[in-house]
C-alpha cells in the first residue's frame, strides 16, 4: 500500500489511474467494512465518477492538482451536497444539504476523491464513537476495542486503509485522541486555519477541521490544500501556514518541553508515560534540548471546556426543531412539535450537554459558570504564552491510555471525559497539536505522542512530529 | 370618603421609553449575499447561511457598519472602538437557527440624543441585528397557539435591523410622535432606510408607564406593539395611559406586560403571557469578530451624512419666509426638499414659499397618488420655477397654473408651451377689464342696489355675486387682483 504522496504523485504522472486507487480502496472497503462500520454512507458511484474525472484530466494533459486520485473519507459532520450528512444524529433524517463545505471544495478541487462519510459521536460529542446513533465504530487493530472519537470513523478507516486520508474535526481533541488510539497521525490546526465553512457546529468557538493519515508528510499534503483563508467563515485566518510538505525534519537546537502537568500526573498509564519519555530522547538525540515544564492551568482546561462547549452547543443545536428539515415529529401546538422532535431524535450524550450548556448560560449562572470557563480560558492562553517563550515546542501523551474496551466508560460520562484531558488545552488556546502513534503499550495496541505548538507554529510542529516518526518508536 | 376617591385626586405623569426597529436600506442581507428586498416572492431570497442551515456561518455586510455609523453620527452616538454581537437564545418558528444574532451589552452606538421641539430625547442605545422570516398563522384567529399550520416566509430573515431604543425620556403621546417623526426624518436624510411603517421597514414599540406626579421612581411598565402609523402610535398611548390611569385608580395592579393595539377597535389587548419570564440565555457570538470601525470608516460615514432635517427647517424657513409646519412637511421627505432647493435655485420671479406651496400641495399628492419619486416626474425642478414664475409675473392666474402643472405632469411640455396650448394666458389689461367691471355692474342693477343698502352679510353676498359674474364675463382670464380692486372703484 503506497502513501498519499506516493498515489498522487504516481496518478499525476499517469503510472496509475485514479480509477484503479479508488477500486483497489473500495474493494478494501467491501471487505472488511461489514465488521468495522467506519462509515455512515459509502459513496461509491460518485467516488468512481471523480476519479474518472481525475484520469480525463491527466489524459488532457492537464494537472489534476496535489492530491490526484487520492481517496479521502470526510466525516460525516462535514456537509456534502446530495449527500446524506447525518452528524450521526436521528434529528438529521433524510437532510441532503444543498451545499459543500469549504473543506470538501477544497479536496475535490485538487484531485482528491471522496469515498465516504465516517461514523462520528452524536454531533462530535464523544470519545468512542458510542455515541453514534447509527452504532458504534470498531477498532480496526481490535474490534473488542473502540476507536476512539469523536472522529473515530475517520481514524477506523485510515487505519483499515480504506482511504489513505480523511477528514475530523477536534473540538476536545475528537481528531488527536483517536487517532492515537487507532496508530494513526492526526492533526488539529491553528484555529482560523481551515474554514470551518460547512462543518455543523458543536462548539464554535473550539472546532477546527483537520487531517488523519498514515504519515506526517500525508496529513501535511492534506493540509496543505484544505488551509488559507474562506470569506465563508469570519474566524479564518487571512495568512494560514502553507507549504507544510516535505518541510524537513532537523529539530537540532529546537527547545522541547514535556509537559509535567499532562504526563507526570496521576492517571497516566506509565506505558504511555515512557513512551512519551522516550520521544523526548529521540529528539534529544537529534539535537533537541528537552525540559520538563509546567503548564498549571492545564488541569482546569477540562472544566472549562465541559462549560464552554456544551454552553456553545446548547445555542448551535437549537436550529434542530423539525420546522425546516431532517425529522419532524408532529405535536399539538408548533412548541410540542419541536419538544417532540428534540426527544426523539437526540441521544442522551446530546442531551446531557444541551441541559449543561443551557444551564451554564441561564441568568444567575452565567458569571459562576461561562464567563468564568472563559477566565480560565484566558489564563491558559497566557500559561502557554509564557511557556513558548522558553520552547518552540511543547510535547504529552495524546491520551492518558491506549485504545479501551467497549463499555468500559459508558456508564460514567466523566471517566469518558477524562480520556480528553491531554487534548483540550490545545482547543482552549486555539493553537495546534497533533498525534503522532509512538509504540505499542503491552496490550499490542498504539501509543500516541501528542505535539503542540504556538498559534500557527505548524510549521514546526511538523517538523518534530517527522522527527518523532523517524525515531520509530519501539521500545 | 373611600380610599379609590382619595387615588382619584392624585395627578399622574405619563412615561414613555419607544423601541424603535429600522429595516436597513442595504441591498444584501446583514451575514449573507441574498437580496435585501421587500415582496419577493416567499421563500426566494434564501440561501443556506439566512436559512441556518447546519454548518452555515455568518459574515458580516459591511455596509450596515457604515449605516449603523452614519446613524451614530447623526444621533449624536459614542460609537466605541469595539462592539460585539451576541446570541439571544429562543425557540420561534420563524427565527431560522432558534437564536437571533444581535448586540447585547456592548452595543455599535451608546447615548445618544435628538433634539425634538426644542427638547432633547435622550437615546439609551442602537444596535445591529437580524430580522426573522415572517409567519402566516393559517386558522385559529391568526395566532400562533390556536392555528391549524403556519406558513413561513424567510425572505426577511437575516435582513439587516436598526434597533433604537430612547430612554424613558417622553411625557406625551404628542412628543411620542414628535420623536418619531424627527428620528423618521434624520434616517431618510441620511439614506439608511426607507422608513415606512405600513410596509414594515420602521417598526415602533412604546413601553409605557404612568406615576404620580412628583415622583422619580418609574412605574409597572407595559410594551404596546402592533402600530402602523405615527398616528396609530398617539392613540395607543393615549389609550394605554387612560387604562393605566382608571386601573389605578380602582385599586387595581398594572403587570408588566405585552400589550397588542388594534387599531380598528382603538384598544389594546393583553397578549398570551408566556409561562415565566424569558431567559435569552445571551452570549458572545463566537462566529462572528469584534466590530472594529476604523478611521476611514467613521470618517466615509461622517462625509456621507448631508444637512440633517432640523438644520435644514431652520435654514428654509429663514431664508425662504415658509411657515415651520410647511418646512417640516417638505424636510420628512428629503427627495421632495432636494427637489425644492433645486426649483428655487432657479427661481427668476416669484417667491419660494411658491414653490414650497407647490411641493406640498399638489406635487406631494400627486407623488403619493402615484408612487412615483420627485425625480422621475416629467416637470422638472427648474420647469416648477418657470411655472412659479409666470404665476409671479401674472403671465397666468393661480388656478390657471393648477392646469398647466397638471399638463406638465402628463407629458405636454414646458410650462409656457403647455399654458398657451390650452389657451390659458391672464388678462392683465386695466382698460379691458374695467369695461367688464362696468357692464357687469350695468347687468345688475338690483345686485349693485341691495349691495348699497344691505348689511355687512348681504354686502359680501353681493359683492362675490359680482366677482363670479365679472370672472365668467372674463372667461376666467381675468387677473383676479386688478378685478378685485376694479370692482370696488366701481361700488365705491
Amino acid at each position: 500500500m503506497r502513501s498519499a504522496v506516493e498515489i498522487a504523485a504516481a496518478v499525476r504522472s499517469g503510472e496509475r489511474t485514479a480509477r484503479s486507487v479508488a477500486e483497489e480502496h473500495l474493494a478494501t472497503i467491501a471487505s472488511r467494512e461489514g465488521e468495522i462500520h467506519a462509515f455512515n454512507h459509502v459513496t461509491a458511484d460518485a467516488a468512481l465518477a471523480q476519479a474518472d474525472a481525475v484520469d480525463a484530466k491527466v489524459a488532457r494533459g492537464e494537472d489534476p492538482g496535489p492530491l490526484a486520485g487520492v481517496p479521502v473519507a470526510l466525516k460525516d459532520n462535514l456537509c456534502t451536497r446530495g449527500v446524506p450528512t447525518t452528524c450521526s444524529s436521528r434529528i438529521l433524517d433524510g437532510w441532503l444539504p444543498p451545499y459543500n463545505a469549504t473543506v470538501v471544495e477544497r479536496v475535490t478541487a485538487a484531485g482528491g476523491v471522496a469515498v465516504g462519510k465516517t461514523n462520528l459521536d452524536e454531533f462530535a460529542m464523544g470519545s468512542s464513537t458510542e455515541n453514534s446513533a447509527f452504532g458504534p465504530t470498531l477498532n480496526p487493530l481490535d474490534l473488542s476495542r473502540v476507536p476512539g472519537g469523536s472522529s473515530g470513523g475517520s481514524a477506523a478507516a485510515v487505519a483499515a486503509r480504506f482511504a489513505p486520508l480523511s477528514l475530523g474535526s477536534d473540538t476536545g481533541g475528537s481528531i488527536r485522541q483517536p487517532a492515537s488510539f487507532c496508530g494513526v497521525v492526526g492533526v488539529k490546526p491553528t484555529y482560523g486555519v481551515v474554514s470551518r465553512y460547512g462543518l455543523i457546529a458543536f462548539a464554535s468557538s473550539l472546532d477546527q477541521i483537520g487531517p488523519f493519515a498514515a504519515t506526517v508528510n500525508d496529513a501535511a499534503l492534506l493540509l496543505d490544500v484544505i488551509s488559507g483563508h474562506d470569506r465563508m467563515d469570519s474566524t479564518s485566518i487571512a495568512a494560514s501556514p502553507t507549504a507544510l510538505l516535505n518541510d524537513g525534519t532537523d529539530v537540532a537546537g529546537l527547545r522541547v518541553g514535556l509537559v509535567t502537568e499532562l504526563t507526570d500526573v496521576e492517571g497516566i498509564d506509565p506505558e504511555v508515560r515512557a513512551a512519551v519519555e522516550r520521544a523526548a530522547s529521540a529528539l534529544e538525540a537529534q539535537g533537541a534540548i528537552v525540559e520538563r515544564i509546567s503548564v498549571p492551568s492545564c488541569i482546569y482546561g477540562l472544566s472549562a471546556y465541559y462549560l464552554i462547549a456544551p454552553a456553545e452547543a446548547s445555542s448551535n443545536l437549537a436550529r434542530y426543531d423539525g420546522v425546516r428539515y431532517g425529522l419532524r415529529v408532529d405535536g399539538d401546538d408548533v412548541y410540542e412539535m419541536n419538544s417532540a422532535t428534540r426527544d426523539a431524535g437526540f441521544g442522551a450524550e446530546v442531551k446531557r450537554r444541551i441541559m449543561l450548556g443551557t444551564y451554564a448560560l441561564s441568568a444567575g449562572f452565567y458569571d459562576a459558570y461561562y464567563a468564568q470557563a472563559q477566565r480560565v480560558r484566558t489564563l491558559i492562553i497566557r500559561d502557554f504564552a509564557a511557556a513558548y517563550e522558553r520552547f518552540d515546542v511543547l510535547l504529552s501523551p495524546t491520551t492518558p491510555t491506549t485504545a479501551f474496551k467497549f463499555g468500559a466508560k459508558t456508564e460514567d460520562p466523566f471517566s469518558m471525559y477524562l480520556s480528553d484531558i491531554c487534548t483540550i488545552a490545545s482547543n482552549l488556546a486555539g493553537h495546534p497539536a497533533m498525534s503522532i502513534p509512538f509504540g505499542l503499550g503491552s496490550d499490542a495496541m498504539p501509543i500516541g505522542v501528542q505535539v503542540l505548538a504556538p498559534a500557527l507554529g505548524e510549521s514546526v510542529m511538523f517538523r518534530v512530529a517527522r522527527a518523532i516518526e523517524a525515531a520509530g518508536g519501539v521500545a | 370618603m373611600s380610599s379609590n376617591e382619595v387615588q382619584a385626586e392624585i395627578q399622574y405623569e405619563t412615561v414613555i421609553g419607544l423601541e424603535v426597529h429600522v429595516e436597513l436600506a442595504t441591498k444584501t442581507k446583514l451575514f449573507c449575499a441574498c437580496a435585501n428586498e421587500f415582496g419577493s416572492e416567499p421563500n426566494t431570497n434564501i440561501c443556506p447561511v439566512c436559512l441556518g442551515l447546519p454548518g452555515s456561518l455568518p459574515v458580516l455586510n459591511e455596509r450596515v457598519v457604515d449605516f449603523a455609523l452614519r446613524i451614530g453620527e447623526a444621533l449624536n452616538f459614542t460609537v466605541p472602538q469595539r462592539s460585539i454581537f451576541h446570541r439571544k437564545n429562543y425557540f420561534y418558528p420563524d427565527m431560522p437557527k432558534d437564536f437571533q444574532t444581535s448586540q447585547y451589552d456592548e452595543p455599535i452606538c451608546a447615548e445618544g440624543w435628538i433634539e425634538v421641539d426644542g427638547e432633547r430625547i435622550g437615546i439609551e442605545r442602537a444596535h445591529m441585528e437580524e430580522d426573522t422570516g415572517k409567519s402566516t398563522h393559517v386558522g385559529g384567529g391568526g395566532r400562533i397557539h390556536d392555528a391549524d399550520h403556519s406558513l413561513v416566509d424567510y425572505n426577511r430573515a437575516g435582513v439587516p435591523l436598526m434597533e433604537i431604543v430612547s430612554h424613558p425620556a417622553m411625557r406625551s403621546s404628542e412628543q411620542a410622535r414628535g420623536y418619531v417623526s424627527e428620528l423618521r426624518a434624520v434616517l431618510l436624510a441620511i439614506g439608511v432606510s426607507d422608513v415606512k411603517m405600513e410596509e414594515g421597514s420602521m417598526r415602533v414599540d412604546a413601553n409605557v408607564s404612568i406615576r404620580p406626579v412628583g415622583t422619580t421612581q418609574l412605574g409597572t411598565k407595559v410594551e404596546i406593539k402592533n402600530m402602523n402609523s405615527i398616528r396609530s402610535l398617539g392613540r395607543a398611548i393615549d389609550y394605554e395611559v387612560e387604562r393605566q390611569t382608571i386601573a389605578t385608580n380602582t385599586g387595581e395592579r398594572i403587570v408588566q406586560e405585552t400589550r397588542h393595539w388594534d387599531e380598528s377597535e382603538g384598544i389594546t389587548h393583553g397578549m398570551r403571557s408566556k409561562e415565566g419570564s424569558s431567559d435569552y440565555r445571551f452570549f458572545p457570538e463566537p462566529d462572528l469578530a469584534p466590530v472594529a470601525p476604523t478611521d476611514e470608516m467613521r470618517a466615509a460615514a461622517r462625509a456621507a451624512i448631508p444637512e440633517l432635517p432640523a438644520a435644514l427647517r431652520e435654514r428654509i424657513v429663514a431664508e425662504w419666509q415658509v411657515a415651520e409646519h410647511d418646512a417640516r412637511v417638505l424636510v420628512a421627505n428629503p427627495a421632495l426638499s432636494d427637489y425644492a432647493q433645486e426649483s428655487v435655485a432657479a427661481l427668476a420671479s416669484g417667491s419660494a414659499r411658491d414653490v414650497v406651496n407647490w411641493c406640498t400641495g399638489e406635487l406631494l399628492a400627486y407623488g403619493n397618488e402615484t408612487g412615483s419619486e420627485p425625480n422621475s416626474w416629467a416637470l422638472s425642478p427648474i420647469a416648477l420655477a418657470e411655472l412659479v414664475g409666470l404665476v409671479g409675473d401674472g403671465a397666468i392666474s393661480r388656478s390657471q397654473a393648477k392646469e398647466v402643472l397638471a399638463g406638465c405632469l402628463a407629458g405636454e411640455g414646458a410650462p409656457s408651451d403647455v399654458a398657451s396650448a390650452r389657451g390659458l394666458a391672464q388678462v392683465s389689461d386695466e382698460g379691458a377689464l374695467a369695461a367688464i367691471i362696468a357692464g357687469v355692474l350695468e347687468a345688475n342693477p338690483d345686485a349693485v342696489a341691495e349691495y348699497r343698502t344691505g348689511d355687512e352679510k348681504a354686502q359680501k353676498k353681493k359683492r362675490g355675486f359680482l366677482m363670479g359674474e365679472a370672472m365668467k364675463a372674463s372667461k376666467g382670464q381675468g387677473n383676479p387682483a386688478l378685478l378685485n380692486r376694479l370692482l370696488d372703484a366701481g361700488l365705491a
